[in-house]
């Protein structure tokens, strides 16, 4: 049996390229150490240890308390479906799931987020040919042309559909309609959709059909 | 970016004596404008203090029939709050017009109250900025000042404050309850932003140290209603060109209070107090919504190329105001 978790927890398993903590040693487990502060008394190593668990496999790192959450998923962990558009929060192509709710991870330190789980897009399909209905909704609706913000999309997507579901307004829910107010899921109509998704830039300018995969999968 | 401790702080008043203890020391919340400033090489901190796991994320009613919103409640919690939605629709409607989905999901009340100016000038570090760097001048002074401040500016600084939700806590007479060494104290939305002046490197009057812990908004006058219209160059993701929060309050078809702020025109939420006066006791009319608004913006002082921000203000403050005055009671 091959572990692809790195993690080492007690399986045996030969040295494998399939097996990430294998190609890199920095993955192997360590024990994560998190600062809390006590009177009087600082930190005083900018390495920080910590332990992260994305797309359901967990992972002990040790990071440079400079390294965001973007950057310790693409370069250490070789999680690449975050990408880097802007690195600023303007373009949200860097969008993951963090505790089940959609976050830009370009403007968080990874230090912030021990013990959290994450989401990416890779990590919301459960096999080959089971993909997350979003996904399958973008591929049958066209909703990619190069696919560079596909991924973002993707995870913020997922994560509107929550907030929908929840009730959440948007800034275009007409106020007083009632949507929301008693926990009602939020009815989405194309501008709510474009509203919602207006965090994620294309520069293909796919819209059109992001909106109807989106709208497709809404509508279930 | 140079390096940095990180620490997360698990009781507030730890956190405050070692921030005060430490002048390169900050607070961290959800991020969004901290760590950009960090990579822009516009701040520097040596020590950040991580303070989202505070138990500071509460919303709660108070005995008064006010509300208290935790310093690290998200945004976007507030903005969907079913209470705070039916009582100060304003508010909610802020939130909801600023930032994205994702922002607003790591976005917390004390930073966004915090987030600094987004002159375009103070963003890069190249250019002159005394809000960035005291004494080194002002690149917008003769340099691109479309987003630039009309009301309240100084010859140091033509900045504008960025947030939207504070205007909202304007006009709502929010208060801000900050923690020092000395225990709490309660700043009114209205005092806690500057005008720029001659030292525009202090955005607040919040202390080096000082944890925000809380907003209260006082009660709503029964009958009160309240909308927050921006105005901005694309429909969504963008800051304000201007923005106008109001709470109106009638007596038939008279006006008998009214409550505005105005963002995207000063350094900081800009409360219309003379408009307020004009309003008070007046017909709920067009013409009276219009003179109202340059009541206003008679004080204002153009730059080249911000004059459209008086006409867009006067015909957004007055939409707003008959859309409330002609609006059903709830
Ligand atoms: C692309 C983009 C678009 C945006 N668009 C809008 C918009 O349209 N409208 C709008 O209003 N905003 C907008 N924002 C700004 C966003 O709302 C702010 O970045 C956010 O509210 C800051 O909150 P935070 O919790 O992330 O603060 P942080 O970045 O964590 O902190 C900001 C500041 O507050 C201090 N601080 C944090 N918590 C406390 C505390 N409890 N006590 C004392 N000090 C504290 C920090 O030290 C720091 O100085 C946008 C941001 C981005 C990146
Ligand atoms: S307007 Fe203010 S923030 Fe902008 S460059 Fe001038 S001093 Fe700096
Ligand atoms: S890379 Fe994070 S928002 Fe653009
Ligand atoms: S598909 Fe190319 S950027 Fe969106």
């Amino acid at each position: 049996m091959i572990v692809l978790d790195g993690s080492h927890s007690g399986v045996p398993h030969r040295r494998s390229p399939a097996c990430r903590s294998c190609r890199e040693p920095a993955r192997g487990r360590l024990p994560a150490k998190v600062w809390l502060l006590q009177p009087g008394w600082y930190p005083s190593e900018v390495d920080s240890h910590l332990t992260l668990r994305v797309d359901g496999e967990e992972w002990s790192l040790t990071v440079d308390t400079r390294t965001t959450l973007l950057d310790a998923l693409r370069d250490r962990l070789s999680i690449t479906s975050p990408k880097k558009g802007c690195d600023h929060g303007q373009c949200g192509s860097c969008t993951v799931l963090i505790d089940g709710r959609r976050r830009l991870s370009c403007l968080t330190f990874a230090v912030a987020h021990d013990e959290a789980e994450i989401t990416t897009a890779e990590g919301l399909a459960t096999g080959e040919s089971e993909l997350h209905p979003v996904q399958q909704a973008f591929l049958d609706h066209d909703g990619f042309q190069c696919g560079y913000c596909t991924p973002g999309q993707i995870c913020s997507a997922v994560g509107m559909l929550a907030e929908a579901e929840a009730g959440h307004p948007s800034v275009v829910t007409p106020t007083g309609n009632g949507s929301g107010e008693s926990g009602r899921p939020a009815v989405l109509d194309d501008d709510e959709i474009r509203e919602r998704m207006s965090g994620n830039l294309c520069r293909c300018g796919a819209y059109v059909n992001i909106v109807t995969a989106i709208r497709a999968v809404a509508r279930r | 970016m140079i390096p940095f401790d990180y620490s997360r702080a698990t009781d507030a008043r730890t956190a405050v004596a070692t921030v005060m203890a430490r002048p390169d020391a900050a607070f961290l919340a959800g991020g969004t404008n901290l760590v950009d400033h960090m990579k822009l090489g516009l701040a520097s901190p040596e020590l950040l203090v991580d303070v989202t796991r505070l138990p500071l994320d509460r919303i709660e009613e108070l005995p008064d029939g006010g509300m208290r919103i935790g310093a690290t409640v998200r945004n976007s919690d507030l903005a969907a709050h079913p209470l705070l939605r039916r009582r100060y629709p304003v508010l909610s409607q802020a939130l909801l017009a600023g930032a994205s989905g994702q922002l607003r999901n790591a976005a917390t009340t004390a930073g966004n109250l915090l987030q600094r100016t987004r002159c375009g000038y103070f963003q890069d570090v190249t250019t002159p900025c005394n809000k960035r760097e005291p004494g080194s001048g002002c690149a917008a002074v003769g340099g691109w000042n479309r987003h630039h401040a009309v009301l309240g500016a100084s010859e140091h600084c033509l900045a504008v404050h960025p947030s939207d939700m504070a205007v909202a806590m304007s006009a709502l007479d929010a208060v801000v309850i900050a923690m020092g060494a000395e225990g709490e104290r309660r700043i009114p939305v209205r005092e806690f932003h500057r005008l720029p002046g001659d030292t525009p490197e202090r955005d607040t009057v919040l202390e080096h140290g000082e944890l925000i812990t809380a907003v209260e908004l006082p009660p709503s006058p029964p009958g009160a209603r309240s909308a927050y219209r921006k105005v901005r160059d694309r429909a969504s993701f963008a800051f304000a060109l201007i923005s106008v929060a109001a709470v109106l309050e009638t007596d038939g078809d008279r006006v008998r209070d009214a409550r505005i702020a105005f963002g995207g025109v000063a350094h900081k939420p800009w409360r219309a107090t003379r408009a307020e006066e004009a309003l008070r006791g007046a017909a709920a009319t067009e013409d009276a919504f219009r003179q109202a608004a340059d009541a206003e913006l008679g004080a204002a002082q153009l730059l080249p190329d911000n004059a459209f921000k008086v006409p867009m203000t006067r015909n957004t403050l007055a939409a707003v105001l008959r859309e409330l005055a002609t609006e059903e009671r709830r």
